[in-house]
């Protein structure tokens, strides 16, 4: 592909997983020779595993102790790997540049205070009039602050009072799809000229029983131990494992990487989300029209960044499309190493795949019983994530500055 | 060169509004809606939806008379969204297939209180103090609750929404608090400009008023306690002003470009000229005292509509009766028109439908395009004991005959969320 000024490039990464936290972690897993089984938590949330948090110190990014307070865990995950994404890319302390960076924040929320949930509904067993032992307990209970602690849009605002990035603060929600949306308008609006700079991403943290309340209403995940992503069964559970993630990274228009001379990992040549009904063939047919943005791509050169959640159909649907579209292509399922990142999955697989090329990468098999070896590295890499239930995205990255 | 009557300053597409849809307190409708806010009637009321015993607010503009099949945010939200979406598209008069994007402003959803009461009623007991996710978790493995999760994912309603009015590609949800319906209408329109599509489709709703959500802005000391009467306690720019209601709503606005809206032969209502928008960084709740955020927010929108302050002809507001906001909002304003601030007309509309968070920037935004259309200035109710601090000619307490080709809108929210919309009669 010729390059143009208004080309969308990756300038910064910033990634948090049970790998650790930055590029390092990610990078040695990526160029590892053979990987071992990720970190996985199974005794905290039984039956449920899921990928833990690693070890973080919250000051490197959020050095005012007041502003970590202000915060739940994942609030504070994703403002910390937005402030590795700055970091990386030479920007955390270019106040004019974070000034008129433009935010799009993939977010969840709706972390409960679990303590006085639980005083509620115990004491509710014991009585009739529950709408008014509710006003009593939430009026004298609920901490003011855990409202914003847990707001969707106060990552981003978050984001805004720690890194003071404020050109534009905008938060996508909607699971799966938020990550996939907030990269596809960044990457339109760069490519349109209305920005010149964006920090995209989001954060998903799994080591809550509240959050993982939400999709047992559908029996999603996988229950006891940990099994390679394509290998999950309906003997255990949905197959969706859960994965404390943050992924943002810095987006910019060439011309404006080019002229500060930022390094840049990738290019994304495409980027597109759709959804539908799944029925009779309608998902393989909405995957294999996107897939089309990747028709350029030679096969064996071409890295599979696949999303798949780990839902058992739904994974195998995916797994065997993408088998039938890119056939010779290098896969690997990202998420079954990471867990789940739900909102910060998209992100997170653009986040890889970025260092994946960058570095010239031979990744390793995430699962040798699915997952061949990498011949050589990649050239182009295509990111996937459908959603667990709806949304599809892909997108297309090219290595070479 | 024919095309030029087609492209903004800038060479961009010109955004034309060919459908409205509107649902407040007021009622359903753009019409119904005109006609009371036109009449200076408040659509605030006492809470019914839950016992309001021991709250110190204890009233809200809930809408109460639409339909839902179950009593929670999701429900509530998507069906004020399809009716509202249902109007503005039979104004545009597109039938079939909407074919074009959907920015959807919606409200964070969670489990509503009865879900979590029913999941206890059939949880395991209590091991350990504080184990209630546990039992549920335990409940929701021996039988999955499909409907419970749909009430908890925030794609929900723009999933229904897609499938409904057939929009195209994967639909964006987002939040920026009070901002919410100004960033969707900004969306659509920066797609637009982007040329990937000829048309959107922007909606803006919030149903989520609950004892929970009303709670957490009472302990915020965000909402007015002066609960009687009710259609009293919203009253912006007044010196004894104590705090936003809390209210639910929803609009929907067709955006075309307006080359396609007039090669269809579509009826222009008005057009979207300009956007601003600028975070701030001051505080989690409270805007920066200087108003800098606010005030670059509202060049922005000028700027990108390529007008000057002078031909700004009315003020919607985002006055949501708060100290804070007013007063800070004023000051903003202050500093962009200076000396002629005091003879630009300013209302706020939430001096009657309360604030309908979500939904309010859209909501807004239709009432600021139906005033140019109709020549009628909306006023601000409860105006009677001004702050003399606020020099502002807030249209008081009755409506006004003036003529306006071009209106501001403002939008700021918690998270140091602000947006700005300027919007014009013609296209020139």
């Amino acid at each position: 592909m010729s390059k143009s000024d208004n080309d969308v490039v990756i300038t910064g990464v910033g990634i948090v997983t049970c790998y650790g936290v930055g590029k390092e972690p990610h990078v040695a897993l990526l160029s590892s020779a053979e990987v071992e089984p990720p970190r996985v938590e199974t005794e905290r949330f039984k039956p449920y595993p899921v990928h833990p948090m690693p070890e973080i110190d919250w000051s490197q990014q959020i050095p005012k102790r007041g502003d970590q307070r202000q915060m739940e865990n994942w609030q504070r995950l994703g403002v910390f790997a937005a402030g590795l994404a700055l970091d990386d890319a030479g920007l955390k302390t270019d106040a004019e540049a974070c000034a008129s960076m433009d935010m799009i924040v993939a977010a969840g929320g709706g972390e409960r205070d679990i303590k006085v949930d639980s005083l509620i509904v115990d004491e509710a067993l014991k009585r009739n009039d529950r709408e008014t032992l509710l006003n009593e307990k939430l009026t004298t209970e609920l901490r003011p602050t855990l409202f914003l602690a847990q707001l969707s849009n106060l990552l981003a605002g978050n984001i805004s009072i720690v890194h003071k990035v404020t050109g534009s603060s905008r938060t996508f929600m909607g699971e799966e799809a938020a990550g996939i949306s907030a990269v596809e308008t960044a990457f339109h609006r760069i490519k349109s000229g209305q920005s010149s700079h964006s920090l995209v991403g989001g954060a998903f943290v799994a080591e809550r029983a509240d959050i993982l309340l939400l999709v047992e209403g559908i029996g999603a995940h996988a229950t006891g131990d940990w099994h390679p992503l394509w290998q999950r069964s309906s003997d255990n559970g949905g197959g969706m494992i859960m994965g404390s993630v943050g992924a943002f990274l810095v987006l910019e228009s060439r011309a404006h990487a080019v002229e500060r001379g930022a390094h840049i990992y990738a290019t994304i040549d495409a980027v597109e989300g759709d959804r539908g009904n799944r029925d009779d063939n309608r998902l393989e047919q909405r995957l294999s029209r996107l897939s089309g943005l990747a028709m350029d791509a030679d096969p064996s050169e071409t890295l599979l960044f696949s999303g798949a959640s780990g839902m058992v159909e739904t994974s195998l649907r995916e797994r065997q499309l993408l088998a039938e579209r890119f056939a010779g292509a290098t896969l690997r399922g990202y998420g079954g190493m990471t867990g789940h990142g739900m909102e910060a999955q998209f992100p997170l697989g653009l986040a890889l795949a970025a260092l994946a090329l960058d570095g010239n990468l031979r990744v390793p098999s995430f699962d040798s019983s699915m997952e061949q070896p990498m011949p050589a590295p990649a050239r182009q890499a295509v990111v996937t994530t459908v959603g667990y239930t709806r949304g599809e995205g892909l997108a297309v990255l090219s290595a070479g500055a | 060169m024919s095309d030029n009557r087609f492209k903004d300053h800038l060479g961009r597409p010109i955004i034309a509004v060919t459908g409205m849809g509107v649902i407040t307190s007021l009622g359903q409708g753009l019409q119904d809606n005109w006609a009371a806010l036109t009449s200076g009637t408040s659509g605030i009321h006492k809470i019914s939806r839950f016992p309001t015993e021991g709250l110190s607010t204890r009233i809200s503009g809930t809408v109460d008379f639409i339909d839902v099949p179950a009593d929670n945010a999701v429900e509530r939200s998507y069906a004020f969204a399809r009716e509202t979406t249902a109007e503005a598209l039979a104004q545009a008069g597109v039938s079939g297939d909407f074919a074009g994007p959907l920015f959807l402003a919606a409200p964070p959803v969670e489990p509503e209180w009865s879900a979590r009461f029913a999941l206890a009623d059939r949880a395991p007991p209590s091991q350990v103090e504080g184990d209630a996710y546990d039992r549920f978790l335990a409940a929701m493995r021996d039988r999955p609750d499909p409907a419970f999760l749909e009430a908890v994912q925030f794609g929900s309603i723009s999933e229904r929404l897609s499938d409904k009015f057939g929009t195209r590609g994967l639909p964006v949800t987002l939040s920026t608090a009070c901002a919410s319906g100004a960033t969707a209408i900004q969306l659509g329109v920066e797609a637009i400009r982007q040329g990937r599509t000829d048309r959107s489709l922007v909606v803006a709703t919030d149903g989520s008023v609950s004892a929970e959500a009303l709670i957490r802005f009472s302990l915020l000391s965000a909402l007015s306690t002066q609960n009687d009467p009710p259609e009293k306690a919203s009253k912006p720019f007044s010196k004894d002003r104590d705090g936003f209601v809390i209210a639910e709503g929803a609009a929907t606005l067709v955006l075309e470009s307006l080359e396609a809206a007039i090669a269809r032969g579509a009826k222009v209502l008005g057009i979207v000229k300009g956007c601003g928008e600028k975070a701030d960084h001051f505080h989690r709740t409270r805007s920066s005292p200087d108003g800098g955020p606010a005030i670059a927010t509202i060049r922005a929108a000028l700027e990108d509509a390529g007008m000057a302050e002078t031909g700004i002809g009315y003020i919607n507001a985002h006055g949501t009766s708060t100290p804070e906001n007013d007063k800070m909002e004023y000051g903003a304003m202050l500093a962009v028109f200076g000396d002629r601030l005091k003879d630009i007309p300013v209302s706020s509309n939430k001096s009657m439908i309360g604030h309908t968070l979500t939904a309010a920037g859209a909501v807004e935004a239709v009432f600021s395009i139906q005033t140019m259309l109709t020549g009628t200035v909306p006023p601000t109710i409860n105006y009677v004991n001004p702050d003399p601090t606020i020099v502002l000619d807030v249209v008081p307490n009755e409506k006004r005959d003036q003529q306006v080709q071009a209106v501001l809108s403002n939008s700021f929210g918690f998270g140091g969320q602000n947006a700005s919309l300027v919007m014009a009669l013609e296209p020139a």
